[in-house]
């Protein structure tokens, strides 16, 4: 069987600075892996590379057996923030409709096929009942619904969603990740999910893969998320607190990091 | 008013301005509404004074006006798509080369011995004096224009309301990006034919920007535009005609209360429903 995603030594350099190096994952169909890690990790930067708009510097990627890129149709994405579409009235509906079928030339005719896909992925999401409404008067979690259902246009076979719980709070954390779930449960789709704070996802991941100090860590949150393993990853020491099924990333000094501290959420 | 309507239709001035009106404001109607969903208003208003620099280079070399224009607008518009959004959202980099452009409109019609009434016509607009020769020309750029969108249009909105997962498919936003300002460039040419160069807004982005504040979907925004622009050029031609005040003036104002009306619908009217 193709791994959904195979990473090898991959190295991406930026202005001269490497952001990640030495980077090897594997990632096989169907799996929902969380990715973390702190501030400036690389978490976006390897988000790119896996949809193909960031070459890396050196060593390779492989999404479904082929090269990013040449598997675009294949791939589901959730961009870190959006337009508001401020000063107009267009619906969420309307904004998942100019995406499906995106990639097509001609004229953006609504055909029926089209329209009952886009039908899906709004009940998908849980979004019908606001779908009329005009994008820029919805909330933040309604709009990143909306933002959901167009990445889900066409069934990927992978979902790449960048911190999709940014500035949510957590209901509608719990909302946007149980449609990712059921997303996940119906087609067997492969998730990346990159966030903040994993302790909303421990129910719903197979695998993390961590970043920090430009390496990566991918396996079961019990074995990666150890005092240890993060201790080797960071390059310093850091402690692992859990506390009632949560957890907490402390570096040595007591500064709680900022991937894992749970009143972080917000910012 | 009826009698001096049908009078002024028999002329021929006034039926090439109405011709030459409506091309313009259908085809602003349509690439503005695109200009909105990208937000690149401000770099279609640049495009017409970038524009105002090559009219009057023709002018000095005693070719047409549209022509010089066009040759600077599609240039301009080319090296903006791609440059990309970086330089297309930046607005001191746009404001410094739309008023360097004014600027050097005004040294090459002050080589030219017509300056006064030149200049007028480039950056007011002298949709009276349009020939039915002008009116081919814009009706060929006209349907070059829309064969182009009619090609791309599916993957330019997409790319404009989306562009990361557009990219993430595998579109190529910067080829889509050039693609479009070009559009854009003669777009904002022949609507500067009409009201001049200084208020291609009114005919670029007003009608677009007042059909997306009321419109929810997709071809009633579009739809809309299209007959926003048509009906307030039409009405500004005739109120011209009736008047003796230049149709600049009537476009501008019709689209202003236009304006002023939708504003204020919205906001009062349309809060409870939201």
């Amino acid at each position: 069987m193709t791994a959904a995603l195979q990473i090898s030594d991959l190295t991406i350099s930026l202005g001269g600075n490497a952001i990640l190096s030495g980077v090897n994952a594997t990632i096989d169909e169907g799996e929902f892996i969380g990715v973390f890690g702190p501030n400036g990790a690389g978490k976006t930067t390897l988000v790119r590379c896996i949809i193909g708009t960031l070459p890396p510097t050196r060593g390779s990627i492989e999404v479904l057996g082929l090269p990013p890129g040449k598997s675009a149709r294949q791939i589901g994405y959730m961009p870190q923030g959006h337009a508001g579409f401020d000063s107009t009235a267009l619906s969420a509906r309307a904004l998942v409709e100019a995406a499906c079928y995106g990639d097509q030339w001609g004229i953006p005719w609504t055909s029926k096929k089209s329209k009952q896909e886009v039908d899906r992925v709004l009940e998908v999401t849980d979004a019908s009942h606001y779908a009329e409404r005009p994008f820029s008067v919805l909330s933040g979690g309604e709009r990143q619904r909306v933002i959901l259902a167009q990445a889900l246009l066409g069934d990927p076979r992978i979902l790449v969603l960048d911190e999709p719980l940014a500035s949510l709070d957590p209901k509608n954390q719990a909302l946007l990740i149980e449609c990712v779930a059921r997303v996940k449960r119906l087609t067997q789709t492969t998730v990346l999910f990159v966030a903040h704070d994993m302790n909303p996802l421990m129910h719903v991941m197979d695998r993390v893969l961590y970043l920090a100090g430009g390496h990566g860590a991918l396996g079961k949150v019990d074995d990666v998320v150890t005092s240890a393993s993060l201790s080797k990853l960071y390059g310093f020491e850091i402690e692992v607190v859990r506390l009632e099924n949560r957890v907490f990333v402390v570096s040595a000094e007591g500064n709680v990091t900022e991937s894992e501290c749970f009143h972080h959420d917000h910012d | 008013m009826i009698d001096t309507l049908s009078t002024y239709l028999g002329y021929d001035f006034v039926r090439n301005a109405l011709m030459a009106g409506s091309l313009a404001a259908l085809l602003g109607a349509v690439v503005g509404y695109f200009v909105i969903i990208r937000n690149v208003a401000f770099a279609a208003h640049a495009l017409s004074h970038i524009g105002f620099a090559g009219a009057a280079a023709a002018a000095l070399l005693g070719l047409y006006p549209l022509q010089g224009m066009l040759l600077f607008t599609i240039g301009a518009g080319a090296f903006m798509g791609i440059s990309g959004d970086k330089l297309n959202r930046s607005d001191m980099a746009i404001g410094m080369v739309l008023s360097l452009s004014l600027g050097l409109g005004a040294l090459f019609l002050s080589f030219y011995r017509g300056y006064a009434g030149e200049a007028q016509a480039i950056l007011f607009g002298d949709i009276l004096g349009v020939s039915f020769g002008q009116v081919v020309e814009m009706a060929v750029l006209s349907v070059l224009c829309f064969a182009g969108l009619a090609f791309f249009a599916r993957r330019l909105l997409f790319a404009s309301v989306q562009p990361d997962l557009a990219e993430a498919r595998g579109l190529s936003l910067a080829g889509l990006a050039v693609a479009f300002m070009v559009i854009l460039a003669i777009a904002v040419s022949l609507a500067s034919q009409v009201v001049g160069v200084l208020l291609t807004f009114a005919l670029v982005i007003a009608p677009a920007g007042i059909a997306l504040r009321l419109c929810r979907t997709f071809w009633s925004g579009m739809i809309v535009s299209i007959l926003l622009g048509l009906v307030v050029v039409w009405a500004g031609i005739l109120l011209a005609c009736l008047t003796d005040r230049p149709p600049t003036f009537w476009i501008t104002a019709l689209f202003f209360v236009l304006y002023l009306a939708v504003e204020g619908y919205v906001r009062f009217f349309t809060r409870a429903d939201r």
